[in-house]
């Protein structure tokens, strides 16, 4: 008997230390973590059970045979973050430098089937050199098989990619069909083609942290959610996040207890609004106002910033915030920001999570720029997420709502179902220059006729009484009470049901 | 009696007088500017005049709106605080005729103190002891040399028409007389194209006190002690304090006496201040100038002497004697006050604008360790910081017993005073209330500039003080983690269990520590106990460590916590120990190299450039202003720098990403 169990031991210990010492020194070398050391820290200590420990690939071309580790080249398993049952998988870069086989594929795939089944999220470790060559076109059907089950899971069951070292090609396209994807700073990347095949083709000259670090991911291409300084902080980072998420679509967002009177009034945001309206002020500010204990965790800080998403809590439990940001281009609409909100509002709208809207836009961005990439079809992907969204959906319009943007942002004549407003706001076709200008063309001349026309307009469409007056804003609000009253509104919507009716999907502006 | 008080002022000084008056029955006039519109003063007063834009000289210093204010409201007195025309001759003499008390000194007082040269004679001939120097022409290096030696070494050598330290020269002989005299007047004709020349004794240990003096309508004038305010960044005080560390009792009465026969010299009546350079060396002291209003520093006069310096001058304005005489003067315990400036210290005290996203002042009051705390300000939460006037937030006085109380009860009014939203000068003050120059009373004027010689980079925290915050920071994990494992939706029996085992990062040094109750124990076996409580969400604390009570700023930096206190500024990592292990694997990362150029970060049309090629521009400083989208936005220096290359004029449209300027 005892032998037996030592040979247990002794496998596993064999199988721990995936491509060897001298391997692991290497991946610390660079400033990275094992993939094992790495699910220590995600996951709670102790928690993690593996499965497929002792897998090895079955390719015997180019002399594989001789090349077998136990695990082959990715860890998988399940285990539990603050006690809430997550699957991971986490590629093992010592192996065959993380390479994926039809055996490596064949884990991620039972776990990803385990983790549907279930109702418990996966987070995707990715540390991996790419398919592996010598399997050919086995190891590219393990990549497939891996996205099918991307799809089958979109929307069930929550899925995160951290992408902790290379991840190119093929690769790139099972974190690109999960929820949210984060970065390490300066050692990982992502691209469908490598530097050397753009220079090629193309004889652009850009190194792979241009290409496709996250910087460039977080910024430019919005492909990432986030980056963070090293594995521990990203790691530490995704812990948070996931405190914030259900673990599947048929449960409601997590709740924990807070230290947070939900009637706390902040006199401060009396005077958030400034008195001039061309006079920027910090959304966020308001955003840590709201939120539990001034908690945010913001989606996507980097990319379009003149609209701001997130989480926050509320009594709480997980909101969903989607803000316009005056101090960024006025907050405008545009093809970034509207995106980059129709994808987190639809993301809410999947796993349950309220949303609330903060509301300051003066419109959408003009330009042949904007018209020429797509603008009516992008801003159509947020009237679209929003009107789609059947979950409690509360919206409070702080100063500019003008012309198309105040139908988009969560308007009630959309789906919204508590509209509030400060006394600030400003509910109109568009600002008051403008619209006189095109009212009274004929007394452009007249600079002083045209300022009492302004002022007329001002005094009549510039507040939120004309909404009010016809039921489209449920209440205007008193700024420093906001936080009671947003809390009341979500406590009222708790256990809002909304019946839709049957199709196979419907055919959003992709 | 007077019945209605205008306060021909702002901010903190209008709140101030407001509460006085308020206390007496008196009604009161705020005036404000358009950037004064939401301001504390404008609330606090019974009524209120809008007098006009908001730079100050559109507003608040011109005479003929404040009469109309006056006359609009019928106020029968007027307060000007200080600053603005508090030391006005002309609207003075415009209430006089106006038949209005203004509540300050009368008109020929502030026109004698008002002008240096007449102010310093009437002082000698008053018996008031003056920098010795000669103010004439000097012919030659002979003459300077003779006239050096009568005034004794060392002596400084200026430049008549000087500035910024051209021209100047101090000499300690004869030789270095005859030198400086030849090269101050040769840099001066080059530089000044004036080579007048003039010589005064140099005070080597300059520290700046002051004599309060108060007087009535009916020939009684007494002083009230002193106030040292040696503790000054470019001549802005920053920290007062009275009695001075350094007066004895019979320099003081000298003082005190000079300071009387001046004021009586002038026929001064109302509140002013005899403001005196002391030869911290020497321990002699010679005449500065006299300031013929309410000092900003006042508050500390009145902690130590219990008399209400504004309630005194408005029973003045009104004809009343004063009830008290000099014998019945009592300097009781010691006094500091801390001015809070929006200024960064970080970079370099650049002003700082902008919204006060917190603002939570220590309580006020008499403290259970018999300390008081007492705060004069003229902001609340959610306001604004504006460009137009000076940058004080607010003053904060402590007073103790003896001096080092109240400097400890400083340290902790400090640490729990609440200001975020712009940059400020809390962390500074803090650090000088920790130093031990400073705590032994060895000032100079000189004190900042030879303290702090590489500007202010934070305090670091000493080996007791890290391990006192990692302790803390141990105790705020705990709690933050024992509410994390509390989420829903938990997988039955196998919930996280929280360790007690924890390894806290901070400032650099690590340490492994246990957690029982309230006791942290450490590594090397010893242990501290930590009481307190802390909420996820507070942004302030108090903790007591083995018995000692230490108010910190708590606040979320990713998953660390931020920990500030006593002008320390640092995060901590509070993790278990396999991953504090792994932890340390992580790279250390360079801070990234900040561009040098200063790219358009929005389309939009640039308004104005406000620097210029050449220029040195501190981190923080605006730089550009882009409007785009009908707003403008005020682009800032990320740091130090000089402008290499600006490339863009007003007026220019921008695209993303176009170059502004560059850095050298």
């Amino acid at each position: 008997m005892r032998a037996v169990l030592e040979q247990l031991e002794s496998r596993r210990a064999e199988a721990r230390l995936g491509g060897g010492t001298r391997r692991i020194e290497a991946q610390h070398g660079k400033g990275k973590l094992t993939a094992r050391e790495r699910i220590d820290v995600l996951l709670d200590e102790g928690s993690f059970e593996e499965y497929d420990m002792y897998v090895t690939h079955r390719c015997t071309d180019f002399g594989m045979e001789a090349q077998k580790v136990a695990g082959d080249g990715v860890v998988t398993g399940w285990g539990t973050i603050n006690g809430r049952q997550v699957y991971v998988f986490s590629q093992d870069f010592t192996v065959l430098g993380g390479s994926l086989s039809e055996t490596h594929a064949q884990k991620i795939c039972k776990i990803m089937d385990m983790a549907l089944k279930n109702g418990a999220p996966v987070i995707g470790l990715n540390d991996s050199g790419g398919a592996r060559i010598q399997e050919g076109v086995a190891s590219l059907a393990g990549y497939a098989d891996v996205f099918k089950r991307n799809v089958d899971a979109s929307g069930i069951i929550p899925q995160i990619s951290v992408i902790m070292g290379p991840c190119a090609g093929g690769a790139v396209y099972s974190p690109a069909m999960t929820d949210f994807i984060f970065m390490v700073r300066d050692s990982s990347y992502m691209f469908v083609t490598g530097p050397d095949v753009v220079k090629t083709v193309t004889n652009e000259i850009v190194t792979a942290e241009e290409l496709g670090g996250a910087r460039t991911h977080t910024a430019k291409s919005s492909v990432a959610d986030g980056a963070y300084e090293n594995d521990i902080e990203t790691l530490e980072m995704v812990r948070a996040l996931f405190d914030f998420l259900p673990l599947n679509n048929r449960e409601k967002p997590p709740v924990r207890p807070f230290h947070d009177d939900p009637a706390r009034i902040e006199m401060r945001l009396d005077t958030l609004i400034p008195d001039s309206n061309t006079k920027p002020y910090d959304m966020k500010e308001l955003i840590h106002a709201l939120a539990d204990e001034g908690d945010f965790f913001e989606i996507q800080e980097a990319f379009a910033r003149n609209i701001i998403t997130g989480f926050i809590r509320i009594e709480g439990q997980t909101v969903g915030v989607v803000a316009n940001q005056p101090m960024v281009l006025a907050g405008c609409l545009d093809i970034d920001s509207s995106r980059k909100a129709a994808r987190f509002v639809r993301f809410c709208d999947a796993f349950n999570i309220p949303i609330l809207t903060l509301v300051d836009v003066p419109g959408f961005l003009p330009g042949t720029a904007q018209e020429y990439g797509g603008v009516i079809k992008h801003g159509a992907k947020l009237l679209f997420a929003y009107s789609q969204a059947t979950v409690p959906m509360v919206t409070l319009i702080t100063r500019k709502a003008y012309g198309g943007a105040y139908d988009v942002m969560a308007s009630k004549h959309i789906g919204a179902d508590i509209n509030y407003a400060w006394p600030t706001a400003e509910i109109a076709v568009m600002g008051a220059k403008g619209a006189t200008e095109i009212l009274y063309r004929s007394e452009l001349g007249d600079p002083e006729k045209i300022a009492a026309r302004t002022a007329e307009y001002e005094e009549r469409f510039a507040n939120p009484f004309v909404a009010a007056e016809r039921g489209f804003i449920d209440e205007v609000i008193m700024p420093h009470s906001s936080r009671k009253r947003i809390a009341r509104a979500f406590a009222s919507l708790r256990n809002k049901q909304v019946d839709t009716r049957w199709r196979k999907h419907d055919t959003i502006p992709l | 009696m007077i019945k209605k008080i205008l306060i021909a002022n702002r901010g903190e000084i209008a709140c101030r007088v407001i509460k006085t008056a308020r206390k007496m029955g008196i009604k009161t006039v705020a005036v404000y500017s358009d950037a004064d519109r939401n301001a504390l003063h404008v609330e606090m007063a019974d009524e209120a005049v809008h007098i006009g834009p908001a730079p100050s000289s559109q507003s608040y210093i011109v005479i003929e709106k404040i009469l109309e204010a006056i006359r609009k409201t019928g106020a029968d007195a007027v307060h000007p605080g200080y600053g603005f025309l508090s030391e006005n001759a002309a609207f003075a003499e415009a209430l006089e005729k106006e038949g209005v008390a203004f509540i300050g000194p009368p008109v020929g007082a502030i026109q004698a103190m008002g002008d240096k040269i007449t102010s310093k004679k009437l002082a000698a001939e008053a018996g008031v002891s003056t920098v010795p120097g000669h103010m004439g022409l000097i012919a030659d290096a002979d003459e300077a040399v003779k006239i050096s030696a009568s005034i004794g070494y060392p002596v400084m050598i200026k430049a008549s028409a000087g500035g910024g330290g051209k021209g100047m020269r101090i000499a300690w002989n004869d030789e270095e007389a005859r030198e400086g005299f030849q090269s101050s007047k040769n840099e001066a004709k080059s530089s000044f194209g004036d080579d007048r020349i003039f010589i005064e004794k140099f005070v080597t240990e300059p520290r700046h006190i002051e004599i309060q003096v108060l007087g009535d309508k009916h020939g009684t004038t007494l002083y009230l002690g002193e106030r040292e305010c040696s503790i000054q960044r470019r001549n802005q005080k920053v920290i007062e304090e009275a009695p001075s560390p350094f007066l004895d009792e019979a320099t003081r009465k000298a003082m005190g006496e000079q300071a009387v026969a001046l004021a009586k010299a002038v026929g001064y009546h109302s509140a002013g201040t005899v403001e005196f350079i002391v030869d911290g060396k020497a321990n002699k002291f010679y005449f500065l100038e006299m300031n013929t209003r309410l000092q900003v520093e006042h508050p500390v006069t009145e902690l130590v002497t219990g008399i209400d310096l504004v309630e005194q001058m408005i029973r003045v304005a009104a004809g009343e004697k004063l009830s008290f005489g000099q014998s019945d003067v009592k300097l009781n315990g010691w006094a500091i006050e801390s001015r809070l400036y929006a200024e960064d210290p970080y970079r370099n005290f650049l002003p700082s604008i902008g919204r006060l996203t917190r603002y939570r002042p220590p309580a006020e009051g008499k403290k259970d360790d018999g300390t008081i705390v007492r705060n004069d300000t003229g902001v609340f939460e959610g306001g604004e910081i504006s460009m137009y006037y000076d940058p004080m937030i607010a003053k904060l006085c402590t007073w103790g017993k003896d001096r080092l109380t109240a400097i400890d009860a400083m340290g902790r009014a400090l640490d729990d005073f609440e200001v975020e939203g712009i940059g400020h000068n809390l962390p500074f003050l803090s650090a000088v209330m920790g130093q031990e120059r400073f705590r032994s009373g060895r000032l100079t004027t000189a004190y900042i500039a030879e303290e702090f010689r590489d500007g202010f980079t934070g305090v670091q925290p000493g080996e007791a003080m890290a391990r006192r915050l990692a302790a803390i920071a141990a105790l705020l994990n705990r709690t933050r983690e024992a509410r994390a494992v509390e989420i829903s939706g938990t997988i039955g029996n196998h919930k996280r269990v929280v360790g007690k085992d924890w390894v806290v990062t901070l400032g650099g040094a690590s340490f492994a520590v246990t957690l029982e109750g309230g006791s942290v124990r450490f590594e090397d076996g010893t242990s501290l106990v930590v009481g307190g409580q802390w909420q996820p969400g507070d942004s302030h604390a108090h903790f007591t460590i083995d018995g000692q009570r230490m108010g910190v700023k708590v606040s979320r930096s990713g998953t660390g916590f931020r920990l500030r206190h006593a002008g320390i500024d640092v995060i901590a990592h509070v993790r278990e120990p396999h991953v504090a292990a792994l932890a340390k694997l992580m790279p250390v990362k360079l801070p990234p190299d900040t561009s040098r150029m200063l790219l358009c970060p929005m389309p939009g049309v640039i308004t104005s450039v406000l620097v210029a090629e050449g220029d040195t521009v501190e981190a923080g400083q605006a730089l550009a202003t882009v409007e785009a989208m009908k707003m403008e936005n005020i682009l800032r220096a990320e740091k130090r720098a000089v402008v290499k290359k600006v490339a863009v004029k007003a007026g220019q449209s921008l695209a993303v990403d176009e170059l502004i300027m560059e850095f050298e």
